[in-house]
């Protein structure tokens, strides 16, 4: 195997699952000059001229889309650790003796463990899509036969526009959905409010099969997913555990360290004029990441502010704000709760987003650069201000990428993390994987100290007199090493077992096998 | 001996964090054998084995297995278990110190505030190394009421390598030990290391303070040591309260006095409510001893750690009965106790025009003093001082230094 050197410096295959690898070039460099994908024509006369698309059962469904050897399969997040769907769809392929599929998911959850056996019978040969938890863990190890591939939301959609996938078929878990295909997230016992993340799969593959355990009469409005798209329709007896798909109860946390990195942020984004009338903002549905919104709310209300738009993960805080005027309009990519759920139903300034509006690379522009600031995790962060989000310090993969690389072009972009969690420091001097380059990331926020990237100056003038526990990001770090240790390297392989895509599709790194002690 | 003892250290299970478990069976020869379990093995695994073999090394013990599961104990935790292992196999051993953090060596004032204190656990890793960034006035490690009796001996240790190795940034370094006559024995491991305050629970007598006073000096001169360590006796039973001022009067080291409720009202024979009618004599008793005796008096702890409102309105309470300060025994509630200890704006004006027109009596030689039309009595002066004081430890104000605080000679009285 030939290895590249990339532009972030980091060491890459030249080829990855026997394509060739185009290497990161550096944020905005790579112009990719072709025209964009486009899916096999299809004719309405194959289609029931009555609209009912409607077959008697999955199995039926993937038979008719030509569910067949080295095939790529997708499939939704929207139901998150609730999803009884993807486990089907393989295990189905599993009885059919198909062998070879590309899983093309928008994420994976540790429900999905039930697929590992399919993994090591080679049903499915790799994973296109975020490994979290046990499937991370199978994956780190080497058991996977493919090597993975990580992308952003946005890279996702980008991937399947310019090409470098192509689904074969799609299966999209839906809400509420009608005979003709029409479907959306509101309504039904699954509901998870948007469906934004199958609208690119929707459009794009060659066979679009809507699954449905509620099942209403034509039209199914809003269509969040357009029948016209859909090639088949089939309803099943429950596609997720409601308790699992959306939370009744986000929490904000009660870990008084955490709630202090919140604190510290909201701070900050006050001190450096940020939280100002007509702002905007974006953070997760974290523990930490609620406390963010809720100590905005404090700060927006005492001083009479209202935010335009925020972006989220939508939930019962930020409903609220909406709902009491703080913000104008929640602009929703992901519905974590009821609370959400119920607004994005009656609220029409409450609006469901997609990848494409928010993310994309290819699109003519998107969401994510106007917004003013952004909180986001990250598992390390470098004396450079790179950050890891998808392995921890031993190597191990663990979490997906998510939005977290599209959301680093917004103005401001800042990570709340502690300096160290259990002995593992969390600022290193090289990241173990780097998915996100130190010259998008403004701020860390740690509970010892806030450290700003020196290429804002801006930020550090504006801060210059605030009564904050501002520290260069060396000094932070010598903090961190001083309480833990330095740690050495984890010991790895040389197998690489995934990839990490920029938002562009050029590889920014690569995770490698880890060693397991005896072996 | 026998070779075939062993003797375990620290703490295991689903829930513990930042810390480690250890088990030493000592061996008539043979190197050191090391079992590590450790969830950071990948990062740290070497440097823990270098870390035990160091430990023993020092501590003269030159045989032996040891079996350690870690949960990512910082290198402090593993020493005192370590230590805590070997100290239980009563084999012949040196003491292993870790050395003292310069940022640890700040020192103390009598006169500081002493608004918020948060007990931690002295057995819980994991709870002390963030304690600080919360910034109480003070922190308790406790080695009393929050360790299980099996688990005395271990926290000690801890306890003393926390205070050499915990940043606690600039809180007050307090302990509370156990009841006498067991705490005396625990001031052996902890007066050395730079102990601020020593909190001496059940306390009854002005007897058992000075017998506190006795073993500490006593400590501190072995270890050829010159310093302060001041004393916060806890009252927490009927007698305590009735012996208030002997106590808060019995040492110059004494600097406060608390009262601990969930044990007086036990003696009291009744339920501790929210409101605490049932104590309001042991509290304003024990106020006015503490001012009598020129110390300060600190209220008790407030169990709900959920209930922010009751903690707000109970804070407001103990203010307006005379405390000086509460105990915390969450992060959370440290904020709550420092806003209702903080002066008002208006108070803060008032006291700046009364200290004003104090000054510029003085610089006329005059001893009358007036706000407006109306004459201002010493105590109103005296008060107005305290607030200015207070105001400056919430950086409300940026008054110059003054010269000298108004005097308090008992004319005025």
């Amino acid at each position: 195997m030939n290895y590249v050197t990339n532009q972030a410096g980091r060491r890459i295959p030249s080829e990855i699952n026997d394509d060739p690898v185009v290497p990161f070039m550096g944020v905005g460099k790579y112009q990719p000059d072709a025209r964009k994908h486009a899916p096999r024509i299809s004719s309405c006369k194959d289609y029931p001229s009555d609209g009912n698309k409607l077959l008697g059962g999955l199995r039926e469904a993937l038979e008719k889309s030509g569910l067949c050897d080295g095939m790529t399969i997708s499939t939704h997040h929207h139901f998150r650790n609730g999803d009884l769907l993807a486990n089907q769809v393989f295990d189905i392929a599993h009885e059919m003796g198909v062998k070879g599929l590309r899983w093309f998911p928008s994420a994976s959850f540790p429900c999905h463990a039930h697929l590992i056996p399919s993994l090591e019978d080679g049903t499915i040969q790799r994973i296109e899509g975020s490994m979290n938890g046990p499937l991370g863990r199978f994956v780190s190890e080497g058991g996977m036969k493919g090597t993975g591939v990580l992308r952003s939301h946005g890279g996702r959609y980008q991937a399947v526009q310019d090409g470098e996938v192509t689904i074969d078929i799609a299966v999209i878990g839906a809400p509420a959905a009608d005979a003709f295909g029409n479907a959306n997230g509101l309504y039904g016992n699954s509901a998870c409010g948007s469906l934004g993340f199958a609208l690119a799969d929707s459009r794009y593959a060659d066979k679009v099969i809507i699954v449905t355990d509620n099942l209403v009469e034509f039209p199914c409005i809003p269509w969040q997913i357009q029948g016209n798209d859909v090639d088949h329709v089939v309803r099943v007896e429950k596609l997720g555990d409601p308790a699992q798909i959306v939370s009744g109860t986000t929490r904000i946390t009660r870990s008084p360290d955490r709630l202090l990195l919140a604190e510290l942020t909201a701070r900050f984004c006050e001190a450096a004029g940020i939280i100002r009338d007509g702002f905007s903002f974006q953070s997760g549905a974290g523990g930490t990441s609620l406390a963010v919104g809720e100590y905005f709310r404090k700060i927006m209300k005492k001083k009479g502010i209202r935010a335009r738009f925020a972006r989220g993960g939508s939930n019962r805080y930020l409903v609220s704000m909406l709902e009491e005027g703080l913000i104008g309009y929640l602009l929703d990519g992901q519905t974590f709760d009821l609370e959400g759920v119920r607004s994005m139903a009656e609220n029409p300034n409450h609006v469901w987003t997609s990848p494409f509006t928010s993310y994309n690379y290819h699109g003519k522009g998107n969401f994510a650069g106007m917004v003013d600031v952004v909180v986001l995790g990250a598992t390390e962060v470098d004396t450079e201000f790179n950050a890891n989000v998808v392995t921890h310090s031993d190597g191990t993969l663990l979490h997906g990428i998510g939005g977290w690389q599209n959301c680093l072009f917004s103005r401001t972009v800042i990570l709340p993390v502690p300096l160290f969690r259990d002995r593992i420091p969390v600022l290193r001097d090289r990241v173990t994987t780097l998915c996100g380059p130190g010259e998008l990331i403004d701020v860390i926020v740690t509970e010892r100290g806030i450290a700003i990237n020196p290429l804002r100056e801006d930020l550090i003038e504006h801060t210059r007199n605030a009564s904050l526990p501002i520290k260069s990001v060396e000094e932070l770090k010598a903090e961190a090493d001083g309480i833990c240790g330095v740690p050495d390297a984890p010991g790895l392989e040389e197998r690489v077992v995934a990839a990490v895509k920029w938002v562009d599709g050029t590889v920014l790194d690569v995770v490698q096998q880890i060693s397991i002690p005896g072996h | 001996m026998a070779m075939d003892a062993t003797a375990t250290a620290g703490n295991r299970g689903e829930k513990i964090r930042s810390d480690c478990y250890v088990r030493i069976r000592p061996r008539n020869s043979g190197r050191i054998a090391i079992q590590l379990d450790s969830k950071v093995a990948s990062v740290f695994g070497e440097q823990i084995r270098q870390q035990v073999r160091q430990v023993l090394k020092e501590m003269g013990v030159k045989h032996a297995e040891v079996e350690l599961e870690d949960t990512g104990a910082l290198p402090f935790v593993i020493a005192a278990r370590l230590e805590a292992a070997i100290r239980d196999l009563h084999i012949p051993h040196k003491s292993y110190i870790p050395g003292m953090i310069p940022q640890n060596l700040y020192e103390t004032d009598r006169k500081r505030f002493r608004l918020s204190r948060l007990y931690l656990p002295g057995n819980t890793p994991r709870l002390m190394l963030n304690a600080g960034i919360h910034h109480p006035d003070g922190i308790i490690l406790d080695l009393e009421d929050s360790v299980a009796p099996d688990k005395k001996a271990e926290a000690r240790l801890l306890v003393r390598n926390a205070l050499c190795q915990v940043d606690f940034y600039g809180a007050e370094r307090m302990v509370r030990i156990n009841q006498l006559p067991r705490g005396l024995e625990d001031l052996e491991d902890i007066v050395p290391h730079h102990v601020h305050l020593i909190l001496i629970p059940k306390c009854e007598t002005g007897k058992q303070v000075q017998l506190v006073e006795d073993r500490v000096r006593d400590i501190l001169r072995a270890a050829d040591q010159e310093r302060n360590i001041y004393f916060m006796p806890i009252i927490e039973s009927c007698l305590g309260v009735e012996n208030a001022f002997e106590i808060a009067s019995s040492s110059d080291l004494v600097v406060a006095m608390a009262i601990g409720l969930e044990d007086y009202t036990a003696d009291l024979g009744v339920k501790r409510s929210s409101t605490g009618e049932e104590s309001l004599y042991a509290r304003t008793r024990m106020v006015n001893a503490c001012k009598a005796a020129g110390i300060q008096p600190i209220d008790s702890v407030f169990s709900d750690v959920a209930d922010t409102e009751g903690l707000k309105a109970t804070v407001m309470r103990s203010r307006a009965l005379g405390f000086e300060g509460m105990g915390c025994i969450h992060p959370g509630q440290i904020a709550v106790i420092h806003e209702g200890f903080r002066p008002g704006e208006e108070e803060v004006r008032s006291a700046e025009e009364i200290i004003r027109a104090f000054r510029e009596a003085g610089a006329r030689g005059e001893g009358v003093i007036a706000v407006g039309s109306k004459m201002v009595d010493p105590p109103v002066v005296r008060r107005a001082w305290q607030t200015l004081e207070l105001a400056r430890r919430f950086g409300m104000k940026s008054l110059p230094e003054p010269s000298s605080p108004p005097t308090n000679d008992n004319s005025d009285r």
